[in-house]
């Protein structure tokens, strides 16, 4: 039907190793690619891109990040949020320090300082695993938003603790503040998410890609066949910490505008995240993307259909969302415990071989 | 199955896109779920009773009927701006998010798009420079009134002198409880008394150990900034160590009928600052058993008419439509839009005798707006609570804070915004 391999025939070894070797798969992905960047653009308005496409797209961020380390490395982490809180205030920081560099190179070196950081709490996981780790990692999480709500030097002295983003530029356009346009926003996300996506993806099908998955399945089996552990799990806790800590740039400079530390960036996100990857798919980009879109745009249809449509009371509509996000998840998982991604993977082998099923 | 959901989600595409034009339009950004429902129901039903009172009896403000959409955000930023977006292109006329974080947030998005904010009691203390903040509003009080005020009636009872003494301040440990901060470590200082301060994290259910040091260190008197599960919490520990509860006072948000009941007798005697009037023993009522319950469009259970934060949600709602009739007045058209509004608000002014005439006789203080100051006088009651009748009455009158400190820490924080944002001064 529309997946058609006959006459799509690999003669080298890039052409077999592309990240999308099946030729529709590949027309697809620039189509995507083409709407995303110059047809939303043109239509985009402030509803669609505050409630559904910048949080979308700075969550799938995070969750590329969380998935580099949970679902690559099989390190599990719980301190999501508070490696969110340390790209945010870094951000923060740097914006109001240095307020002639460009936003876009302080969202980049927030990433980077959160990669230190993470190196930082990721050194006790070349001693403990599993759910050890995961303790210690929600002591990240809690360590940093304590940190961060204690220090008045990070939110430089204000009276209440909040951040907030001053109006900053991009080639004349503002791209933070409260008259930032709609696709200006959106657009700005789109370009980290690509890049990060794009990167996510060579990272992990090379050699240091390689080495996660290994030290993932079999950490003693890697060390035997000659990975190195400890590079392997801090290089992954740094990519990993690095992505997670642009979407908290992000996060606050671009999408919120003025943050809490302790509402926005507590262990509801760390857990929020740490579903995202789980429903989407571990150890998967497209999953991460999957994830993103199923745990922020379900809350936002469920509210416009029952309340909006159906005109429920707001309280109920609320509930009943919990209700159905919690049982569509554990149906999920029921279904397919890999996740949205091996869902779609499965759907493709079947539209492959269709109508001959084996 | 599959064409229903279809029908369904044609249906919320298409409720979403047409908008209710021809009413006057207040969005209510409420939270009827979560650790913060139990004051964010009281509010939400007196804010919407209000208008649905204006609707039955007098056919909306000036012949156009309000329109209240409600959104649910559940205390959170992230849905309380989806709820603002997805609100703002309907000819939203104002916000009061009843949240300082939500607040924070929608300070610079509401002054881009000219929408009103009013932060009764709440949000950016400093918003009540004018000269700064032009699309924000927090009359007729706010936290640093709220501490000052507090701060006030311990010295009323002792004779004018703190000298000495060990206040303990709980607070939620947010924006909105770090608020007071600033003004009670000034206050501390202008009056000699010593400051402890005691953080609660979010939500606020866990108080073992601040309550712990309550009783080590044995401060005098406590203040709290608290609210929704954290309040309850608190008075029931204080109960627990059997602190005074005389001496134990809250701010207008750690004041509701549903802090003190849980605690039961224990409670007797707990204060808070308020700045309108408690009870439902006003002529007004009538007319909402009449024409909002008794036709049984009351808002969300009904059973909350006449507590504390209904009391609130009802006043605000009041406030909002003052502004809004005073807009209509200036404009001299009944359909205003948002930037009538602003304009309303500004010149608003609340009159003894106005609040007589609506049923609402010493409700709230008398005050009036001026484009310089959006926070009005700043004044200020104490309520205390009865556990044997279960009520709350108020033991002063409505008195102003202490505005030399308070203007003075105005100042340099809405200018510290203006210098941060780039905002010149206007009213010039």
């Amino acid at each position: 039907m529309l997946y058609r391999e006959a006459g799509d025939f690999k003669t080298t070894y890039s052409e077999d190793n592309q990240t999308f070797p099946i030729k529709f798969d590949r027309i697809g992905y620039y189509v995507i690619m083409f709407v995303a960047f110059l047809v939303i653009p043109f239509f985009i308005n402030d509803y669609w891109a505050s409630a559904v496409f910048v949080p979308f797209l700075i969550y799938a961020i995070a969750a590329i990040g969380l998935n580099i380390l949970v679902g690559y490395t099989g390190q599990v982490s719980l301190g999501t949020g508070g490696f969110m809180a340390v790209g945010a205030y870094s951000c923060y920081k740097l914006m109001t320090s240095f307020p002639d560099v460009s936003i876009l190179v302080h969202v980049v070196i927030s990433g980077i300082i959160t990669a230190l950081v993470g190196v930082l709490f990721g050194l006790p996981s070349l001693r403990i695993k599993g759910f050890y780790l995961a303790v210690a990692t929600l002591a990240a999480q809690f360590f940093l938003v304590w940190l961060f709500n204690k220090v008045p030097w990070f939110y430089n002295y204000s009276a209440s603790g909040q951040i907030s983003a001053p109006e900053r530029t991009v080639f004349g356009i503002e791209v933070t503040g409260a008259n930032t346009d709609a696709w200006a926003k959106y657009l700005v996300c789109l370009i980290f998410v690509t890049g990060c996506a794009w990167l996510a993806r060579n990272l992990t099908r090379g050699t240091i890609g390689r080495t996660w998955m290994a030290t993932r399945d079999m950490d003693i089996a890697a060390e035997i066949i000659g990975v190195n552990p400890l590079k392997a799990k801090l290089t992954a806790f740094a990519v990993s910490s690095f992505f997670v800590g642009i979407s908290g740039a992000l996060f606050f400079s671009v999408y919120l505008g003025s943050v809490e530390v302790g509402e926005v960036f507590g262990i509801n996100k760390s857990f929020l995240v740490l579903f995202m990857i789980i429903i989407g798919g571990l150890g998967s980009v497209f999953g991460s993307f999957a994830g993103a879109a199923f745990m922020v745009l379900m809350p936002v249809l469920l509210k416009n259909v029952l309340v909006g449509g159906l005109g429920w009371p707001t309280d109920i509509a609320a509930h009943f969302e919990l209700v159905i996000v919690g049982a569509l998840i554990i149906v999920f998982l029921i279904a397919e415990p890999h996740g949205l991604a091996q869902l779609w993977r499965v759907t493709k082998e079947k539209l492959r071989l269709w109508p001959f099923p084996h | 199955m599959k064409m229903k959901l279809a029908t369904m989600v044609t249906a919320a595409a298409l409720s979403a896109a047409v908008p209710a034009m021809a009413d006057l339009m207040f969005p209510s950004l409420s939270y009827r779920t979560g650790p913060y429902a139990a004051g964010g129901i009281p509010f939400a039903d007196g804010y919407a009773d209000y208008f649905t009172l204006l609707n039955e009896r007098d056919g909306g403000i000036g012949g156009v009927k309000a329109n209240v959409v409600e959104c649910e955000t559940g205390y959170n930023t992230e849905k309380g701006v989806e709820c603002y977006e997805s609100t703002k292109g309907e000819g939203a006329l104002i916000y009061q998010p009843l949240s300082t974080g939500i607040t924070y947030q929608l300070i610079p998005k509401v002054t881009a798009d000219g929408i009103a904010l009013h932060t009764m009691g709440y949000g950016r203390t400093s918003a009540k420079n004018g000269k700064i903040f032009s699309n924000v509003f927090n009359y007729p009080a706010n936290y640093w009134d709220g501490a000052s005020i507090a701060v006030n009636h311990l010295l009323d009872m002792n004779d004018g002198s703190l000298e000495g003494k060990k206040v303990a301040l709980v607070y939620h440990n947010s924006a909105y409880g770090k608020e007071p901060i600033r003004t009670l470590e000034e206050l501390a200082k202008k009056y000699g008394f010593e400051l402890t301060l005691l953080a609660v994290d979010h939500p606020g259910q866990e108080q073992k150990s601040q309550w712990l040091q309550i009783r080590r260190e044995k401060p005098d008197y406590v203040l709290m900034w608290g609210w929704g599960v954290m309040n309850q919490v608190a008075i029931q520990e204080a109960a627990n160590i059997r602190f005074p509860m005389e001496n134990f006072v809250g701010v207008w948000w750690s004041g509701g009928e549903h802090d003190v009941l849980p605690a039961g007798d224990g409670a007797n005697g707990y204060k808070a600052v308020t700045f309108h009037n408690v009870g439902n023993d006003f002529p007004v009522f009538d007319d909402v058993q009449k024409y909002v319950v008794d036709t049984g469009k009351a808002a969300g259970n009904g059973d909350q008419i006449g507590t504390a934060v209904y009391n609130r949600g009802f006043y605000a709602a009041m406030l909002a439509t003052e502004a809004a009739l005073n807009a209509q007045k200036i404009a001299g058209k009944a359909d205003i839009n948002a930037a009538d509004m602003l304009k309303g608000m500004e010149s608003l002014e609340i009159t003894e005798a106005r609040m007589a005439e609506l049923g609402m006789p010493n409700f709230g203080p008398s005050f009036a707006v001026t484009c310089e100051n959006h926070g009005g006088p700043g004044l200020g009651a104490i309520q205390q609570w009865d556990a044997s009748t279960k009520t709350w009455s108020l033991i002063s009158d409505f008195a102003p804070s202490d505005g030399e400190i308070i203007d003075a820490l105005v100042l340099e924080d809405s200018m510290a915004y203006a210098a941060e944002n780039n905002i010149e001064e206007r009213c010039n």
